[in-house]
């Protein structure tokens, strides 16, 4: 049997604490205590179905072991937003019919958020299609995907200018 | 019926208020938010995890098997071989079909002696844990000891060859004889003979095969799982031994299918487990159980013998079709009618001669994968067609124009196609979008290609498909719809929404949707053959009509009105002679409940019934209907590598009349994207029976590099026999997509790999073998 150990972990502003075995991986911990919004699709880091944020930066959770999180803030599909307060980028990709089966959906909005965090917050597809590139979708064929992404990129950006002309005021 | 009308064309939606437009789908949300259930993430109390031991070998004889340290492994709950079973079978077919039962194309469920393919399986575990039962398959005890197999269709037809289906490796054969091909050779001036390959194909939905299984209080056996196909609670009840009422398969969304989730997977072990232990039990496939352990896309081999007079009509056409179906039957028989019937594609020939036989082999077993055969078929044709403009020297379209079937038309099998044929009218468009053809620079070099298709939608006639469906009202009027339609992702339930929303003047967010339960939910069949929204929509059309029938006679004595003046919108009920004169619905509704009028409807539909194509000469009807139009690509070739960069892919296609239109186009991209990987870098590479490709990175699904942006042209004829003159785009979308691929690279390299998939290495070669030879 593999060692175990107790961690806590801050999964979407909740505050958990969990016994993981050393060599559990973040989706096996998260699918265990009920985020199952975080989807496995093949445990091998090859679809980002399961992608979550650390901290903002996506990672596969197949790849990731749990006790390595640390203090780092994990974020899942849930803890963006919901139907009362979505996030941009939950809008846009249900609007433009970005999911269709929707199982590489959460991968797919973490990886946009991270993207948008990490790289640029004015995307042009080939930005897109780079930053993407590790979630598969077998079901869209993308060009929803791209259409959502650059709009929710569009819509955060105003927002944020929004926000900037509120505060000179 | 063949011309296009410009109302009909131009302007979309001008007599619906939700129809054809591009709607969020009801399902978007919960998907976005990360609340919707599928059927992996549902757990019970006392719940067991269940593995599969499979054979590691493809053709082997079984001359022990010993589970008994598995047993006595402690957590282990239930470890079961062929020896617990009470049936050893189960049946491949399609289930529910009424219209004809096949002989002899049952599959073992598990190794009894002969292991006839690699990943077989042996046995089926439940433990208290994933890793107990995972250990617990290490501990069985198994000796294969090596039995000659047969790894291609061509030894698998020799006399002497290993026997691995009946006494002759012949799973199924057709022929098809119109006309007289040797007075049609005799016409021509030309004849353009080819032979086209392609692969084994991996559906690689993002969702492995996942359920969850317990026994209820009535002594029902559920399965909550992930799945095209909740009819297979029929085959499984058989299976064990049970009445049919005895079964129930509960859907979730699932999470993508292309037909690899309509066969029987992870159910009936569920099922076994399940009754065996008396504990709920859970099953899901890893990625590898995945990979092997459902049935592939049928790789084939396609001769075609093509004459034609000089001027490019086509007198005669000969085709020569072999799939491979690996050891067991499963869809192939079907799959092989489907590419048969669309031989020659989407051309009138009147002299047509076509042989076709699927084969048994110890590879993989291959069943439904979108397209069904007229995938291939058209990879086929549509080459075909390139080759002949090439050799006659006539342009590519102009050489399809000359030959394209119109309304009226017979086919190959000699139906005669009533509804629109807008063929050239979709090539045309598709032509125009991909506009000017890039200069080539340096190694570069660029490529057009177009393909243009027929594709049956619903099932064959014979198999006398039904479809019901429920519509009801809530006292509060709100409204409800009842279907056993699985949703796989295409926006199966958001569409019977709009459909009852269209009808009852609610909108369609606003409306519920129960899908895809055997037992409470009224029988659809499968999410298949372009037939969902086919079959399904108009089950639930006609429930909803039935609906608003009631209500609009109550509605005309209230304003002393004609039921036919009545009308809904807006969750209003108004005279379309004066739309002053209104009430809300729920008053309505309130009204008829109070009145005992029935505010609900069951209602069936039934498509076209008829008999078997004549065995002899292949003559007959064999679908409803038929999807037509055409997909055009613009490619880069880097000749000194090979490699392929698609830069434009247009599909456009006559869908008869659009639900969803950001559905409709969300099918049209999807499948377009699996025909770009299936031309260029998709393929199940089986060595000796041996899969060498069992992951997604080596099995190599499009990402969004290698995915230019999809454009959609979406023609609205109005003629099919779907829900408001809708055709069925689930499979038409992706039908053309590979061999426009395959004819852009063609055409940018000046020459063909007639092998699918075209790799870098092959078209590499191609490039340098032409040079030599020029």
């Amino acid at each position: 049997m593999a060692n175990r150990k107790m961690l806590t972990l801050a999964v979407n502003d909740t505050v958990r604490n969990v016994d993981v075995a050393t060599n559990e991986t973040l989706l096996e911990t998260l699918r265990r205590v009920g985020a199952v919004e975080v989807k496995c699709g093949c445990e091998k880091g090859d679809c980002g179905a399961c992608a979550v944020l650390l901290d903002g930066m996506a990672v596969d959770s197949c790849l990731t072991l749990t006790h390595t999180v640390g203090a780092r803030a994990i974020t899942t599909i849930k803890g963006l937003g919901n139907a009362e307060a979505p996030h941009p980028i939950q809008t846009a990709f249900a609007e433009r019919g970005a999911a269709q089966c929707g199982y590489c959906t959460p991968g797919m909005i973490i990886a946009t958020q991270s993207m948008l965090n990490n790289d640029t917050d004015t995307p042009d597809e080939a930005d897109i299609r780079q930053a993407l590139s590790g979630n598969l979708c077998r079901c869209t064929g993308y060009t929803k995907i791209y259409d959502a992404v650059l709009e929710s990129a569009k819509v955060m950006r105003d927002t944020a200018a929004a926000g900037e002309m509120e505060s000179v005021k | 019926m063949n011309k296009l009308d410009s109302a009909a064309t131009g302007e979309h939606n001008v007599n619906f208020r939700q129809i054809g437009k591009a709607r969020t789908r009801t399902d978007s949300p919960g998907k976005v938010f990360g609340k919707t259930p599928y059927a992996g993430d549902y757990v019970m109390p006392d719940m067991l995890h269940a593995r599969v031991l499979r054979a590691k070998v493809p053709s082997a004889r079984m001359t022990r098997l010993d589970v008994s340290k598995a047993r006595a492994l402690p957590g282990v709950a239930a470890v079961l071989t062929f020896k617990d079973l009470k049936i050893g079978t189960v049946a491949t077919d399609i289930p529910g079909q009424t219209g004809f039962k096949r002989r002899a194309t049952d599959q073992q469920i598990l190794v009894d002696e002969l292991v006839r393919y690699q990943g077989e399986p042996i046995a089926i575990v439940a433990a208290e844990t994933v890793e107990i039962a995972q250990h617990a398959l290490s501990l069985i005890e198994v000796d294969l000891e090596p039995v000659p197999g047969v790894y291609n269709v061509f030894d698998a037809q020799k006399p002497d060859a290993p026997k691995v289906f009946g006494t002759d490796n012949l799973v199924a054969s057709y022929k098809v004889r119109k006309g007289d091909v040797e007075v049609g050779f005799a016409a021509a001036d030309v004849i353009v003979e080819n032979t086209f390959t392609t692969q084994y194909i991996e559906h690689a939905f993002l969702e492995p095969e996942v359920g969850l299984g317990w026994e209820d209080e009535q002594g029902v056996i559920n399965i909550r799982s992930s799945t095209q196909a909740v009819e297979t609670f029929r085959y499984i009840a058989d299976a064990m031994g049970l009445p049919h009422s005895k079964v129930r398969i509960r859907g979730a969304l699932v999470g993508g299918g292309f037909g690899g989730k309509c066969d029987v997977t992870v159910e009936l072990y569920i099922a076994l487990l399940t009754k065996a232990t008396g504990r709920p039990v859970r099953l899901g496939y890893s990625r590898e159980d995945s990979f092997y352990g459902h049935g592939k896309r049928h790789p084939f081999i396609i001769n075609h013998k093509t004459g034609f007079t000089r001027d490019g009509k086509i007198t005669a056409s000969k085709i020569d079709i072999t799939s491979e179906s690996g050891p067991y039957a499963f869809m192939s028989p079907y799959v092989l009618m489907y590419a048969t019937e669309a031989g020659p594609g989407p051309y009138l020939v009147d002299h047509v001669h076509i042989d076709s036989r699927s084969i048994a082999t110890n590879n993989m077993y291959t069943s439904a994968f979108r397209g069904f055969g007229a995938t291939q078929a058209c990879i086929a044709y549509e080459q075909q067609m390139d080759e002949a403009a090439k050799v006659l020297g006539i342009d590519r379209i102009e050489l399809r124009r000359r030959n394209l079937l119109k309304t009226g038309d017979a086919i190959a099998t000699g139906f005669k196609v009533q509804s629109a044929v807008w063929t050239e009218e979709c090539m045309d468009r598709a032509m125009a979008a991909l506009g000017e053809k890039p200069k080539d620079k340096g190694a570069i070099r660029y490529g057009h290609g177009l393909a243009a298709y027929q594709q049956g939608y619903g099932r064959m006639i014979w198999l006398h498909d039904t479809a019901e469906g429920w519509v009801g009202v809530e006292m509060d009027g709100t409204v409800l719809v009842r279907s056993g339609m699985t949703d796989i992702g295409a926006g199966q339930t958001s569409s019977l929404a709009q459909i009852a929303g269209e009808l009852l003047g609610i909108d369609m967010m606003d409306i519920t949707v129960y899908n895809s339960d055997s037992s409470t939910t009224p029988l659809a069949g499968t999410s298949s053959a372009s037939r969902g929204l086919y079959m399904s929509g108009n089950a639930v059309r006609l429930a909803a009509e039935a609906v608003r029938d009631r209500l609009a006679a109550r509605a005309a004595k209230h304003f002393g009105s004609t039921a036919d003046d009545v009308d809904f919108a807006n969750a209003q009920v108004f005279l379309k002679s004066d739309p002053r004169q209104t009430m809300p619905f729920k008053e309505l509704v309130a009204v008829c409940a109070s009145e005992g009028i029935h505010r609900a409807e069951l209602a069936i539909f039934r498509a076209p019934f008829g008999d078997w194509i004549d065995p002899e000469t292949g003559q007959g009807q064999v679908h409803p209907d038929y999807t037509y139009g055409a997909h055009a690509v613009q490619v880069a070739v880097d000749t000194e590598t090979g490699e392929v960069t698609i830069l434009k892919s247009i599909g456009a296609h006559d869908i008869g009349q659009a639900v969803n239109m950001a559905a409709v186009e969300g099918q049209i991209e999807g499948g377009v994207a699996q025909g770009h990987g299936y031309a260029l870098s998709e393929e199940l590479i089986y060595k000796d029976g041996y899969l060498v490709t069992p992951s997604l990175s080596e099995y190599l699904c499009p990402t969004s590099m290698d995915s230019p942006r999809i454009e959609c042209i979406v023609l609205e004829s109005r003629s099919g026999l779907g829900p408001f003159g809708a055709k069925g785009i689930g499979e038409p979308g992706h039908t053309p997509a590979a061999p426009a691929v395959a004819n852009a690279v063609a055409d940018a390299i000046g020459t063909r790999v007639f092998d699918f998939p075209l790799t870098p290495e092959k078209i590499a070669n191609a490039v340098r073998k032409a040079r030599k030879a020029g």
